[in-house]
């Protein structure tokens, strides 16, 4: 993840060459056509925090570890300290937590809050641009509508980071967005800063239903791949034309009016071949996910994660020696054919194999409820003898999301320089029992479980009945 | 180490077969689903198929079967309020889906029980979880009237068939208006005339027959299965959301005095609660849903359970909506929930043995089933027996019985389980492992 993050930064770094450079006398640098990176950047900004400090509590840090007793300090938005215990500054706020439960902020790598937003009617339904089988132009931040009550009620639910995907009606979606949970006025206001962008592609029914019932490619699941390979081909072409002309630019042997065409939905998927953005890929079963790998193989790039993946478990050696993660729902399975194989023990047994498992919700009810989800995907394992702790069962919704969304460094642990996303729950979160009490984001007390003043209202909910509820 | 547990709990328990058999089940937790308190240490007798015995300190009779339940939580079987159970294998392949009939020019009459299959596969995955019977019903899909549901037992054996034409459901709110061409006003208009043609039926079913008077929209068939709706005999299990639906389905009893209401859904039913227990009409919903994902239903919360309890209604725990999310077999964490709502301040939840309740006894009590849904003498014998508190999610059941009789631990899904425990290569495909 650490290189994808280089190569953001480097070629964030080559598009400021973009300003007109100094004109000279002798032949200095020819002007740069460069696809900016991010014309659509973040304007969040992290809420007003207080040295907080979170003591005698049971820390599940989200990487795995837990102390007990346990204490957290945020300081400047940031994690400062985890320990048994840890220093206390003159002026912050103390919470003694009296024993019950801290952890980092849940993040949800797989939602479609925003763009399949509440009320889920006709006008609002934005999430699956499903003219074309090949849309990887389309970015699903330019659907979000920021009134979602839903993520009032995912930020009830612990959720501090989501990823906002396109729908899976196409084998090429578009961009999926990383979000922080912080209501804002835009899209663009709740943008998680810096995180890469995903590309949603999609294997098996979806897109072959969707197209094959208008007598259109893909109809198949074969007509899927060689659809897939074609558009790979035709980016990579791409890729390499306006390699060649920036190579040219650069020996100052090529002017602007060289560069090549722009073709947003290749941008897209040269961002992929470059190693910039994600590919966060919907597949139920085994065996496509294997085709898919052996087609990231032929073209050069690497699925991020294996979304639903219902049948990771038959192929978790293979996902592990491939560092793909799979996102999984603890017991979804019988709703369409590709999910009949779906079984309990699949997130366990992912896990058990080594392989990188992230319990997702796909579900504006789901996300409410991700630690619940993680308990029964433990509890199953457990009973077939996994001996897996709530603590690493954790992992699952904090630092396993963050690494199949390029965002570990950053969040997804309790670890001193982290942004500060943490909850603190009512009991044991691997407990029904559970609830949030509080949430920070980036050290910002954003939800109280116990303060209406702290908890938030979409537009669209005030003045309706039971707005303000605690829901 | 991994070990496939089911199966070693299986190969205990299913050797015995018929009903004849006694059974003490000792040392467990014992939760009735009566009250709130719990029997620890207690004993469950079981003989011939009924509970004989609950208690503490009672003895064991010769020859029982002696299940340990020491460490153990027992319960009475769950009693799935509304779902597919045994109508649908694939949600979305449609030859296995006969929960909806989009071209089937029959509405009221529609019976789901000839299509319920005892070997559907979601039967022993939702047994595994605890549940012994389901309300089964149809989903409505082109017409108010959807059709005629069933209750089942979820036993591993044909005949789980226990009451079909149980009740008829009718969708209402806005799905009920979009069927009747459009609009509320429309939709109620198609169910009162059902209502009237029905009547009109049943005082005269030949002139119905012959005359077919002139404005009848509804098939012979479809008036006769609405008979004993509107006379009572059984319930018509309405879904509406909206406070004002809400409101206006009680209404029809002024219309239809002898109508047997039965809410389902009703996620406004919190604003009309003290209206809703004053006309003894019993809830079905699912409590989790707490979001304005429709214009209906823009009052949700996971407090509607506990307000609508608090108020007197009886409620009983639903699977519907469409989303296999929503499984039979989560049943206990949707109960577990509306435990946990009540700790947050401001909302409204259900005690422990009220959740319990929910999703055994008073779903039982709804559709009359008199003797399930709670661990007392004389009831029928369905016993759970749970390696922890039933409404956690780390918990699961370790037997369960159906009518005296042991349930077979095993699944579609715990065979696809052990047969990938190890990916390592063997002498033979891993399609060689069963």
């Amino acid at each position: 993840m650490r290189n994808v993050i280089m190569g953001l930064l480097l070629l964030t770094a080559a598009c400021a060459s973009q300003t007109p450079p100094p004109r000279t006398a002798s032949a200095g640098p020819a002007e740069i056509v460069s696809i900016p990176l991010d014309p659509y950047p973040s304007t969040y900004r992290a809420y007003p925090s207080v040295t907080t400090v979170i003591r005698n509590a049971i820390v599940f840090d989200g990487a795995g570890r837990k102390f007990s007793p346990g204490a957290v300090r945020m300081e400047n938005g940031k994690v400062a300290e985890v320990g048994a215990d840890v220093a206390v500054p003159a002026g912050a706020i103390v919470i003694d937590a009296g024993g019950k439960y801290v952890t980092p902020g849940i993040i949800d790598i797989h939602s479609h809050l925003g763009d399949y937003p509440s009320p889920g009617v006709q006008a609002n339904s934005d999430g699956n641009e499903a003219t074309s089988p090949v849309r990887p132009e389309v970015w699903a931040e330019h659907s979000i509508w920021p009134q979602d009550a839903g993520f009032a009620r995912a930020l009830a639910g612990g959720i501090t980071t989501l990823h906002v995907l396109p729908g899976s009606a196409n084998l090429f979606g578009g961009r999926g967005v990383t979000l922080k949970n912080v209501y804002g006025r835009t899209a663009q206001d709740m943008k998680f800063p810096g995180a890469p962008y995903s590309l949603k592609m999609a294997c098996g029914e979806n897109p072959k239903r969707v197209y094959g019932s208008k007598g259109q490619m893909p109809q198949t699941r074969m007509g899927n791949i060689a659809l897939d390979r074609q558009t790979w081909s035709d980016a990579t072409n791409y890729k390499r034309k306006w390699d060649d002309y920036t190579r040219r630019a650069r020996a100052g042997t090529a002017k602007p009016s060289d560069a090549p065409r722009r073709e947003l939905g290749n941008d897209t998927l040269m961002g992929v071949l470059n190693g910039e953005i994600l590919v966060e890929n919907h597949c139920y079963r085994a065996d496509e996910m294997a085709n898919v790998i052996a087609m990231s193989h032929e073209f050069g790039y690497h699925v991020a994660a294996f979304h639903h993946a219902v049948e990771s478990y038959k192929i978790a050696d293979l996902l592990k020696k491939e560092g793909i993660c799979s996102a999984m729902w603890a017991d979804w399975y019988g709703f369409k054919m590709e999910s009949y194989d779906g079984i309990r023990e699949n997130i366990a047994l992912v896990d058990h194999a080594g392989a990188c498992a992230i319990v997702h919700s796909d579900d504006a009810n789901g996300i409410q409820r991700l630690n619940q989800e993680a308990a029964k995907a433990m509890a199953a394992g457990n009973r077939i003898g996994m001996g897996i702790t709530p603590e690493h069962a954790f992992t699952w919704l904090s630092l396993n999301p963050a690494k199949g969304l390029g965002i570990a460094d950053r969040t997804g642990s309790l670890e001193a320089g982290k942004m500060a996303d943490v909850v603190l729950w009512s009991g044991n979160p691997l407990s029904v029992y559970a609830r949030p009490e509080r949430v920070w984001i980036d050290g910002a007390l954003i939800y109280d479980w116990a303060d209406p003043a702290k908890r938030p209202v979409a537009d669209f909910e005030l003045g309706q009945p039971g707005s303000g509820d605690p829901k | 180490m991994i070990r496939a547990f089911g199966i070693a709990v299986a190969a205990l328990l299913a050797g015995t077969s018929a009903n004849a058999v006694t059974y003490a089940i000792t040392g467990g937790t014992v939760a009735t689903a009566v009250g709130e308190g719990v029997i620890e240490g207690g004993t469950v007798i079981v003989r011939d198929g009924r509970i004989v015995a609950v208690g503490k300190g009672i003895a064991v009779p010769a020859g029982a079967t002696v299940i340990d339940a020491g460490g153990k939580w027992v319960t009475p079987g769950i009693v799935a309020g509304m779902s597919t159970l045994g109508i649908e294998e694939v949600e979305a392949v449609d030859q296995t889906n006969d929960t909806g009939a989009r071209k089937s020019p029959f509405s009221a009459a529609i019976d789901v029980a000839p299509a319920i299959s005892w070997r559907a596969t979601p039967i022993a995955i939702d047994r595994l979880g605890g549940v012994t019977r389901a309300v089964i019903g149809p989903d409505a899909t082109t017409d108010i009237f959807g059709g005629q549901g069933a209750i089942i037992s979820l036993a591993d054996q044909p005949g789980i068939l226990m009451r079909p034409r149980a009740f008829q459901l009718i969708e209402m709110g806005e799905d009920g208006a979009q069927f009747a061409g459009g609009s509320r006003p429309a939709a109620w208009l198609n169910l009162r005339n059902g209502f009237a043609e029905a009547q009109r039926y049943a005082r005269n079913p030949a002139a119905f027959d012959s005359g077919r008077v002139r404005d009848s929209i509804l098939k012979r068939l479809d008036a006769a299965a609405l008979v004993p709706v509107v006379e009572g005999r059984i319930p018509a299990v309405i879904h509406v959301e909206r406070a004002s639906d809400i409101i206006a389905v009680l209404g029809l009893r002024e219309e239809f005095p002898r109508l047997r209401i039965i809410l389902l859904g009703a996620r406004e039913g919190w604003l009309v609660a003290d209206k809703i227990a004053a006309a003894h009409v019993p809830v079905l919903t699912l409590p989790l849903f707490d979001l304005p994902d429709e214009f209906e239903t823009l009052a949700s919360t996971r407090s509607n359970v506990g307000r609508l309890v608090a108020a007197g209604v009886q409620v009983g725990l639903a699977i519907y909506g469409g989303n296999s999310g929503w499984q039979a077999r989560n049943l206990p964490y949707f109960a577990g929930n509306t435990v946990a709502q009540a700790s947050v301040p401001g909302g409204v939840g259900l005690t422990r043995g009220q959740a319990l309740a929910a999703m055994t006894r008073v779903t039982a009590q709804i559709f009359g089933l008199t003797d399930l849904g709670t661990l007392e003498v004389g009831k029928r014998a369905d016993v759970v027996v749970w390696d922890g508190d039933p409404l956690e999610l780390t918990s699961a059941p370790v037997s369960v019985m159906i009518d005296g009789v042991a349930q077979p631990m095993v699944s579609r899904q715990t065979l696809l389980r052990d047969r990938y425990l190890s990916l390592a290569p063997g002498t033979l495909p891993l399609q060689y492992r069963k």
